[in-house]
């Protein structure tokens, strides 16, 4: 019976062989996989069974992490003034992922960047509990609060981002109606969530990056940009050749001005100052569709590729089309669409004279031991136009502020520059238009540029204006923003 | 060629006979070093769980390690003094087993969103108590295991109320599916588990008396030698009956482990490989049968096959893919003990599914580990009946090593999805009172045939004396 017996071991190794075969398949080859299948939990309850690394506005954090007696996790994430700067943060919630900031710096706030790897190793050696980094944002926390203060308290839809013209830093970066992101952090808040995805306001949209609007009358600061380059207009007090009202070339259309008069053949310089449709629609059709375009994406327009780190919607001006339509573009309308941030870089890039510094969300990255990983760099994203045109536009834009529909934006003991736009949509203009205002101020060695939009569908139709609504929410952040 | 000069003056029995008559040292003291790493290795394991888990070691430890001390000590006193020639690695091994599995019951108890099951451990350590205290009866009241071959047919209806029993009880919610408890008040039972041994004994006798006919009294076809059609009795008898086990108790596991282990030794008698196509045809058969009827084990299969697709309620994948996740976090070197998150399995991590926990904590190096452990002890069973000189010992020791080595694997496999999962215990480290005294029973069958086996000068038959007890005096 030996021989049989024999068999039969061998027959019970192949089986223990079969075993050690799938194990070393399961734990070799497919873990990975398995790690990051999206039902499996491990993920999660790693992440917030440590504390997670802070946001950071101002020196202080807008984040903290709650300790929770869950039987899952021991962590979840709250933030202070979350409703503020939920554009900035984002969220992080254990059951519906996260966004923005907690995003995209999830390598740093969860302390698993592989620069950390020498830090989290000596952790490990010496027996230290993992925690995750700091991010350090360049929000100003004084810019960022009179932002969402001047929205909530006149009771306004919008959006406004500030920058410093000379570094592309974010001052501020505020989207209202807003919401506390540290409602939907935990694993039990389907209510909150499904209350906030089903509110019409959208109070989860970040207006301020990922929302397009039609820029209006601020586009026309881009055209007169395009023109002085291209030689279309040497002089900006010159007086120009454009009839009251224009129409449009190939067409019967007529546009009007909504400023209604002294529009014709005025100069550039009062065009702008009183927002002339007719003339800054005539002046685009000269300058040609390809060139406008190509003004529009030095100044940022067109591309779907800018990160701050988090990523940018992108603002759309029309290559290849006819000359009636590129004519209403150069005047903001048409296809012409911009997110806020895009406007506060034209005002920006004017502001800088004529350099376009890339905005940036993120000044610093650090360890959980406040050693600085990486400092972000002010690096130049174009140049958009020559610091001579600039200039000459940033006279026009104090010619706006000083004279024109930019009173209300004043500031004593600054040089404040401006436009303002009353964008119009929806069908056959029938919505309420959207408020604008791109503005910039300088006071000693302190510059910012801001743009604010407000979308207001309560206010009467003749009584929304940039003037009116968009530039008081300016003045105050730029006030801010100068430490006034 | 200078290998056999080596040995030179050892004379070399017939290639059948593999045990040589000599005075060779019993290798006690061996199975004693070896006792002691069995003891202490699940002794740091259980300081490192606490450590990991609590940032301390254990209040229970020195009890702990005391007990387990004194029961290893007890076991190898008895084999000592019952059975001095035995196997020396099948009680460390065992031991081993035995003590690593309390440790990760345990761990498994500290695991807060387990705490709705009742803390296990406890239990656990009192069942290996009484399983050691059986082993110790067998070693001192089996005086010979060839005694076991009067007990045949009584074995045989034994083993077969055994097995209906769980059919004709009625079911708790906390079965889980398949029928294979009794209930007694609070107390259950798996009869499943001791059958493996009963059936082993009725087997081994039946076929050690038919063997002949068995093997002999055949028609040749196609190469094959084929059985006559009365000789088919036997082997459709038992085949229905794991069909039966299979539609009544819906105990894949069970049907598997009894037909395959049947096989394997109807094979081992008659060394004839035809019964073993002619067993491989009718458990296809019976299992496709089955498989195309019985809801409960196409859901098995499909579990199997699709381990991750989601739960439709919404509550992530079931418990396969469960386990695969917690193989997958456990990766090459695991996550540490009391470091895993393998409670995630849910209700059956401590029993059926404790497989996921080593995976996960000790890794595919600890894996690998414990399946050589396995290999080992049941290679050693093997090794026991070729060593045995009487065909009941053998055809005994076959039966019983196959029944573990097919557990271990239908439990193991079934864990890391290898086969579509029977509800099993993995023999020594799963939850469960059942499983742990048979297995110890089992051992201890098992060192009584490896103690005739490896005696140096064959012992006069003993068999036909009355049985006299022996009390430790």
């Amino acid at each position: 019976m030996n021989k049989p017996i024999r068999r039969v071991s061998v027959f019970c190794l192949v089986l223990v062989l079969a075993l050690m075969i799938r194990v070393n398949y399961v734990q070799g080859v497919q873990a990975s996989s398995l790690n990051k299948n999206a039902n499996n939990k491990r993920g999660l309850i790693e992440a917030y069974s440590y504390p997670r690394g802070q946001i950071i506005v101002g020196g202080k954090p807008v984040t903290k992490d709650i300790e929770v007696d869950g039987n899952t996790y021991k962590y979840k994430r709250g933030y202070t003034d979350g409703a503020v700067y939920a554009p900035v943060t984002g969220f992080s919630s254990q059951v519906y992922g996260s966004n923005l900031l907690e995003n995209v710096e999830n390598p740093i706030l969860s302390g698993n960047d592989s620069r950390l790897f020498i830090r989290n190793t000596l952790d490990l050696l010496t027996g230290k509990p993992k925690q995750g980094g700091d991010v350090v944002t360049t929000i100003d926390p004084k810019v960022q609060q009179a932002a969402y203060t001047a929205f909530t308290s006149a009771g306004k839809k919008g959006a406004a981002v500030a920058l410093d013209p000379t570094t592309g830093a974010i001052l501020g970066l505020v989207s209202v109606p807003s919401y506390d992101p540290g409602t939907i952090a935990g694993s039990d808040n389907q209510a909150a969530w499904t209350s906030l995805n089903a509110d019409k306001s959208q109070p989860m949209l970040n207006r301020a990056l990922r929302q397009t609007y039609p820029p209006g009358s601020t586009f026309k600061l881009i055209t007169s940009a395009a023109a002085l380059e291209n030689g279309v207009i040497t002089d900006i007090n010159a007086k120009t050749v454009s009839p009251d009202p224009y129409t449009l070339p190939q067409t019967t259309t007529t546009l009007p001005n909504e400023a209604g008069d002294n529009c014709l053949n005025v100069s550039m310089n009062d065009a702008l100052r009183v927002s002339c449709n007719t003339v800054f629609a005539k002046i685009g059709d000269e300058v040609g569709n390809a060139k406008m375009a190509a003004e529009a994406e030095r100044f940022g327009f067109n591309s779907s590729s800018l990160t701050i780190p988090v990523g940018v919607t992108k603002s759309n001006y029309d290559t290849n089309i006819n000359r009636p339509s590129n004519a209403l573009s150069s005047v903001g309308q048409f296809d012409t669409r911009a997110t806020p941030l895009q406007m506060a870089m034209v005002a920006a890039a004017i502001a800088n004279n004529g350099t376009l510094m890339k905005p940036y969300l993120v000044a610093q990255e650090r360890s959980a031991n406040v050693n600085v990983i990486d400092t972000t760099k002010p690096t130049v994203l174009s140049q958009a136009t020559t610091p001579q045109v600039a200039q000459e536009i940033q006279t026009m834009m104090v010619n706006v502020v000083q004279n024109g529909t930019g009173t209300p934006a004043q500031i004593s003991g600054a040089t404040v520059g401006g436009k303002t736009g009353t964008a119009q949509h929806g069908e056959n203009n029938s919505d309420n238009p959207y408020a604008w205002f791109v503005s910039y101020a300088k006071m000693g060695d302190k510059q910012i540029a801001v743009a604010v939009v407000v979308e207001d569908s309560n206010a009467q139709r003749d009584e929304i204006s940039g003037s009116g609504l968009a530039a008081p929410i300016a003045k105050k952040m730029m006030e801010a923003g100068l430490g006034k | 060629m200078s290998t056999s000069a080596a040995r030179g003056s050892i004379p070399r029995g017939p290639a059948t006979a593999t045990i040589l008559p000599q005075g060779a040292p019993n290798r006690r003291n061996t199975e004693l070093v070896l006792l002691v790493f069995a003891v202490l290795i699940p002794l740091f394991a259980y300081a490192d769980t606490g450590l990991a888990m609590d940032g301390r070691v254990p209040a229970g430890m020195l009890e702990y390690g005391l007990g387990m001390g004194l029961f290893a000590l007890l076991a190898h006193l008895a084999v000592r003094r019952f059975a001095p020639y035995a196997d020396p690695l099948m009680l460390p091994i065992a031991a081993l087993l035995n003590g690593l599995g309390l440790v990760f019951i345990w761990r498994l108890d500290k695991a807060r969103q387990l705490a709705r099951n009742f803390p296990a451990a406890q239990n656990q350590l009192i069942w290996t108590g009484l399983g050691i205290a059986l082993f110790i009866g067998v070693m001192a009241l089996l005086k010979d295991h060839r005694l076991l071959q009067r007990y045949t047919y009584s074995a045989g209806l034994v083993a077969l109320v055994l097995l209906a029993a769980p059919a004709f009880m009625p079911t708790r919610a906390s079965d889980f599916g398949a029928k294979i408890w009794i209930h007694v008040g609070s107390f259950s039972i798996q009869p499943g588990e001791f059958v493996k041994i009963v059936l082993s004994v009725f087997f081994a006798g039946y076929l050690m008396a038919k063997r002949d006919a068995l093997a002999l009294a055949s028609r040749r076809f196609l190469g094959l030698y084929l059985p006559r059609g009365r000789d088919l009795g036997p082997i459709i008898a038992v085949w229905l009956l794991s069909l039966l086990i299979l539609v009544f108790e819906t105990d894949l596991g069970t049907s598997l482990l009894f037909f395959g282990v049947f096989v394997v030794m109807l094979y081992v008698a008659t060394e004839r490989t035809s019964w073993i196509l002619f067993g491989l045809l009718m458990a296809g058969l019976g299992f496709w049968a089955v498989a195309a009827t019985e809801a409960h084990v196409q859901s098995r299969i499909t579990d199997w096959l699709h381990p991750l697709t989601a739960a439709p309620n919404g509550g992530g994948v079931g418990q396969i893919g469960q386990s695969l996740f917690a193989l997958g976090a456990g990766g090459v070197l695991g996550t540490g003990l009391g470091q895993g998150h393998s409670w995630l399995i849910g209700f059956a991590a401590k029993s059926d599914f404790i497989l996921g926990t080593i995976g996960e904590e000790l890794g595919l190096a600890g894996l690998m580990a414990l399946f050589l452990l396995y290999a080992l002890l049941f290679e050693r069973g093997l090794r026991t009946a070729l060593a045995a000189r009487d065909p009941f010992g053998k055809l005994l020791a076959v039966g019983l090593s196959g029944a573990f080595a097919l557990q271990v694997f239908i439990v193991a496999g079934g864990v890391t999805g290898t086969i579509p999962l029977t509800g099993m215990t993995l023999p020594f480290m799963a939850q469960g009172g059942s499983s742990v005294i048979t297995n110890w029973a089992l051992i201890a069958i098992l060192l009584k045939i490896s103690d005739v086996a490896r005696r140096p000068a064959p012992v006069p038959e003993t068999a036909a004396e009355p049985t006299q007890v022996l009390g430790p005096s």
